[in-house]
């Protein structure tokens, strides 16, 4: 069991997740995130004070997936949020201890497989 | 006693203040329905292009101001034949305060409030390209169009030209702004294209809020618009106010009908839409049909507008903001109307077919055949040419970023956290300016948009 978590642009959410539905990853969270990873900084001007936008908006997905699919969220991820430019982001594999479906109590590889598959 | 209220009325030829009063008012109102507009588009599209998509409608306010001051008013309102206006009044060389020709205004103000009908029609037109359109192509555009368009067909309707002639009655700009801004803006779509995510992925209103805010500004703007188009405080003024207020009420109730057959639920964006069609389609029947009829009117009209709206997302055609449906087609219906429903009882220019003048409909036939002919035609001949010299849109991956950052260096939603103080450029905040370099690094001032950290 791994929790995948993939950092990417904002413009590519929605490729992803239509990436993460054709591999049929069902579980999923999004959030939106601020970060910096070496990509071209925006420069803004509000009323002559020019500032550069250090921090990028970026949206987070995580994904808690049992062994066997964390090739397939891996490579959607990766399908889905690629533009070739610097600045597409980072993805992030690690151990999960427990997981918990808090309608049933479910614990682990029950917990994360989606309800009717 | 009506004898004697009309005795103490200046004649025609003579200033009247009351009738200037108004007429001063109603300008400031129209002038601001074009940023309601940009509130009202602001809203409908995404939270990356909130500023850009504002910002066509404050151009409009700039750009087209100077170019109806410069020859839009001339070809318009200056004589001429009958397809357009003459140059005697170009950069405003003959305007004067003496009194405009038939009305008891200052040619001035007479010249300052068609301006900014031309001004919020230029606007108008930005709904069709908005989110892909280029900031700079979009300006010489709506400069171009609102002297070779605009001016054209308001000569047509209200400047002596050849409809005014033959007896068309248009209020206050069924055929030069809201046919011509629809049927214009299905050009546009059609040049500029499709945005990238057209009909692939949901594209949706961030800011619904604005759109009703921006719905309630825009009606509140349009009592000057139609209240204003009779030029005085007299009985048409009367007339075509209060029709503005039963119009669009009644728009509002039958969309929310429609919406109820629909879906089981009444929208906002759909509730802020039935203003606007309202609105359009009492503005070339506002001072000529009854409170009644305009009621009717009201409600007729939402109904072509409102099965186009439905219709059009199938298409491929990303008429982005529905300017066809909301302006050209509900002011279609609205100079149809007139043609049935005028009545020289209320007017005193002419009778509808329905009163026994079956040729005003003949008139009124002919006009909706030809503004949007020529509007449609000219827009797209602009478009192309412009389009010949410069790209007419952003690239797809600047499209994906956002037309504030790309376009205007700002975003409408920044929270100014990560943010570096790399200016003022001037220097009077010298101490940011140092905190900014000691700890960042200077800044080259060659690169404008974007630069390597």
């Amino acid at each position: 069991m791994k929790l995948v978590i993939g950092i990417v642009r904002p413009e590519k959410a929605n490729d992803v997740l239509e990436a993460l539905y054709r591999a049929e990853i069902r579980g999923v969270s999004i959030s939106r995130v601020q970060g910096h990873g070496g990509e071209l900084d925006r420069v803004e001007t509000y009323r002559g004070t020019t500032v550069k936008m250090g921090l990028a908006e970026k949206v987070r997905f995580e994904v808690a997936v049992s062994d066997s699919f964390v090739e397939a969220t891996i490579g959607a991820l990766c399908d889905g949020g690629r533009t070739g430019e610097v600045g597409d982001g980072k993805i992030f594999v690690v151990p999960l201890e427990q997981a918990v479906r808090i309608r049933t109590g479910e614990t682990d590889v029950g917990a994360v497989t989606p309800v009717g598959s | 006693m009506i004898a004697a209220v009309g005795a103490n009325l200046p004649l025609p030829g003579q200033i009247d203040t009351g009738d200037t009063a108004w007429m001063l008012a109603a300008t400031a109102l129209v002038l601001l329905m074009t940023p309601a507009l940009g509130l009202f588009y602001a809203g409908l599209v995404r939270a990356k292009n909130t500023l850009n998509t504002f910002m066509m409608c404050v151009g409009a306010l700039g750009v087209v101001t100077v170019m109806w001051a410069v020859i839009g008013y001339s070809l318009a309102f200056d004589g001429g034949d009958g397809f357009v206006g003459g140059l005697h009044d170009a950069f405003l060389h003959g305007v004067t305060l003496a009194p405009h020709p038939g009305l008891r205004i200052p040619d001035l103000l007479f010249m300052a409030f068609e301006a900014t009908f031309c001004i919020v029609t230029s606007a108008l037109v930005s709904g069709a390209v908005v989110e892909r359109m280029r900031f700079g192509p979009f300006l010489v555009f709506i400069g171009i169009w609102s002297v070779a368009v605009y001016a054209v067909l308001a000569h047509w309707v209200f400047g002596g030209g050849w409809l005014e002639a033959h007896g068309t009655l248009d209020f206050a700009g069924g055929v030069p702004v809201e046919m011509a801004s629809g049927f214009s803006a299905f050009a546009a779509a059609i040049v500029v294209g499709a945005r990238k995510d057209y009909g692939r992925q949901a594209l949706l209103p961030h800011n619904a809020v604005y759109v009703l805010l921006g719905a309630g500004l825009l009606w509140f703007g349009w009592f000057g618009f139609n209240g204003g188009s009779g030029y005085s405080a007299g009985s048409s003024g009367v007339l075509a106010f209060t029709n503005t207020l039963l119009a669009p009420a009644c728009a509002l109730v039958a969309w929310f009908v429609l919406d109820l057959f629909r879906d089981r639920r009444v929208t906002a964006i759909g509730g802020a839409t039935a203003i606007i069609v309202g609105c359009v389609a009492i503005t070339p029947a506002a001072g000529y049909i009854s409170p009644t009829w305009a009621m009717l009117l009201g409600a007729l009209a939402v109904v072509p507008s409102y099965a186009i709206i439905v219709w059009r997302p199938r298409t491929r055609l990303d008429e982005t903001l529905d300017v066809l449906a909301a302006h050209g087609v509900a002011g279609l219906t609205g100079i149809l109307f007139v043609g049935f429903f005028a009545q020289l009882a209320w007017n005193g220019r002419a009778n509808g077919l329905l009163y026994g003048h079956a040729g005003q409909l003949a008139w009124q036939a002919v006009a909706v055949l030809a503004g949007p002919a020529y509007a449609f035609a000219a827009t797209f001949v602009i478009l192309r040419v412009i389009g010949m010299f410069t790209p007419l849109r952003v690239t797809e991956r600047e499209e994906a970023i956002g037309m504030d950052v790309i376009q205007h260096g700002e975003e409408a939603y920044t929270t100014g956290e990560g943010a570096i103080l790399v200016g003022p450029e001037g220097g009077f905040e010298e101490p940011g300016r140092r905190f900014g370099e000691r700890f960042f690094g200077p800044v080259s001032k060659s690169s404008r948009l974007l630069r390597h950290k």
